[in-house]
């Protein structure tokens, strides 16, 4: 790895450290995070594959509320320049990428923590009336976030290759083995995460269906998109179009909903998607 | 004092270029996000182009900041039709309108809650999840169509719907609160939640990898493991069975990493005695 590469990888690191606490560009997602890595050390294809499977394993993980996902960013950054620079396979770049997003996570704990005292400062300023302070005290706080993968990395790119090669050889093969088979099998928290999330228990069955047309069939996710979707309006056109020829609307408060919902059936249903 | 500005002549109204500024500064929503009060700074730094516009420095200015410096947090993708009904608000302020700073305070509060309860499980729970599962399936290939496909398409949404939003927050300003109060939120967040569900439920049958090794018969040379019974009877039902436990320890309040690094040791105890592979 030449100094080049090496800035390149740091600016990586900065960009996704932002992307982790943004939640916009999804750049702190390991399909990008790790593409991106093993583009600039000259093993893109690691870095998909790799990027694949810990995407797989971070499907679920979403910040929702004030509750924290792991931090996939520090994760997906140094499992990857780990993996290319010591020639690991996928399963040692899991079992680097678990810890590493826990890691990650207090980390991001200690910055959001930290941004108070910034938010503190933007308030006297608000009283002042200085908005260019403001801008900067949040540009600031975003900087934090940055450094907060970039200095984790840098120290990891300074340790010598041969030390950490010499640690990951020193791991055996019953562990990553092991941490590949747990790989397949960890999706399930993620899945577990959204369905909770989602979690109308009225609802449910619609989970039960869509593993049922799994199990026995061979769609692929676009044709469960498209099944969801159909079920979805079936749903609902059943469920609020029954009501409204006799008005017994569940929550008929709303008489403007009731005209407009009395006239068409189906072109309403079609323009409350499309909003 | 408002009357004095009403009677200018000149409607304070947003330009082009301000929404524009409001969009992209909209990206960086989240940046000071903080444990005390979640995004307030963030969307203090999304309406300054709105504020500056639409207040003289003095005192109106300095309120309407610290009033943007509140205590906010819903889906990020989903503040821009409350950006634009706030700045919609605030420019009828401005031009001495009956709405006050309590009202425009209140519209961020109750839009917060509804739009992040169609965010999440339609962005977070649906859009992403698909699109991510889609691209990793790829990518596990080696292909680099797969994290390709990931970003463009979930950024192709994330914009469009914040540039569409916004301005229609904007444009329709406090009409939209009597459009929020109707079923249309109710049946979008159920519409959301039946493919979210359904998707869900797919997803754990097809990308759970899940084998069980032994031999449980050998007739006439041919063996047969617990997993090869297991699927002739029903595809994926260990996967189904572990992620409702999951999901039961999730509520009960266990932390997703604690069971993550439960199943680790589960794996790597399952290689060790052989009973999964």
């Amino acid at each position: 790895m030449n100094i080049i590469q090496g800035i390149l990888v740091l600016l990586v690191a900065g960009i996704a450290g932002v992307g982790s606490v943004l939640d916009e560009g999804q750049t702190h997602r390991p399909l990008v995070a790790c593409t991106l890595v093993g583009l600039i050390l000259g093993n893109l294809n690691m870095g998909i594959i790799l990027g694949g499977t810990l995407e797989m394993m971070a499907l679920g993980w979403m910040n929702v509320g004030l509750a924290m996902a792991p931090d996939t960013a520090l994760a997906s950054i140094v499992s990857t320049l780990l993996v290319i620079n010591t020639h690991a396979n996928i399963g040692e770049g899991i079992a680097i990428a678990v810890p590493l997003a826990a890691a990650g996570q207090a980390l991001t704990i200690f910055v959001r923590t930290i941004v108070v005292f910034f938010v503190h400062k933007g308030d006297d300023f608000a009283k002042k009336g200085n908005y260019r302070a403001i801008e900067w005290m949040h540009v600031i706080s975003m900087g934090l976030q940055a450094l907060r993968v970039m200095v984790p990395t840098a120290i990891v790119m300074m340790i010598s290759t041969s030390a950490v090669e010499a640690g990951l050889k020193a791991i055996p093969t019953v562990i990553t083995g092991g941490l590949q088979i747990a790989g397949g099998i960890i999706v399930v928290v993620g899945y577990a995460m959204v369905i909770n999330m989602m979690d109308v228990p009225h609802l449910k069955p619609f989970f039960y269906l869509g593993f049922l047309f799994a199990a026995f069939t061979n769609f692929n996710l676009v044709g469960f998109g498209g099944l969801g979707l159909i079920f979805a309006l079936l749903y609902i056109q059943l469920k609020y179009n029954n009501n409204n020829g006799n008005n017994h609307h569940s929550s008929g408060t709303s008489e403007k909903l009731a005209t407009a919902s009395a006239s068409n059936g189906d072109d309403d249903l079609d323009d409350d998607l499309d909003d | 004092m408002d009357n004095a500005i009403a009677n200018t002549d000149t409607k304070k109204t947003l330009t082009k270029s301000d929404l524009r500024h409001m969009y992209v500064r909209s990206w960086f929503l989240l940046g000071s996000f903080n444990f005390e009060r979640a995004q307030n700074m963030g969307y203090c730094f999304v309406m300054i182009p709105a504020i500056k516009r639409f207040y003289a420095p003095g005192k109106e200015r300095n309120e309407a900041l610290e009033r943007h410096m509140e205590w906010f947090n819903t889906h990020p993708w989903l503040t821009a039709p409350i950006f634009g009904v706030t700045s919609a608000m605030e420019e009828e302020k401005a031009n001495g309108g009956k709405v006050d700073g309590t009202a425009i305070a209140a519209m961020k509060i109750g839009l917060m809650g509804p739009l992040a309860g169609v965010g999440d499980p339609l962005l977070w729970g649906t859009a992403r999840p698909v699109l991510a599962a889609l691209g990793a399936g790829i990518a596990k290939t080696g292909s680099i169509l797969g994290p390709l496909l990931f970003f463009v398409l979930i950024n192709a949404i994330r914009l469009s719907i914040k540039w569409y939003l916004l301005k229609y927050g904007y444009q329709k300003g406090s009409e939209i609160i009597s459009d929020m109060a109707g079923d249309r939120i109710k049946k979008l967040t159920e519409g959301a939640s039946i493919m979210g569900l359904f998707v869900m439920g797919a997803l754990v049958s097809k990308w759970t990898t899940i084998n069980i090794p032994i031999v449980a018969t050998r007739i006439s040379g041919k063996t047969q493991t617990i997993q090869n019974i297991l699927d002739t009877v029903l595809p994926g039902a260990l996967a189904l069975v572990l992620t409702l436990f999951v999901s039961w320890l999730l509520k009960k309040g266990v932390s997703p990493l604690t069971i993550i690094f439960g199943i680790f040791a589960l794996g790597i105890i399952g290689k060790w005695l052989g009973f999964l592979g």
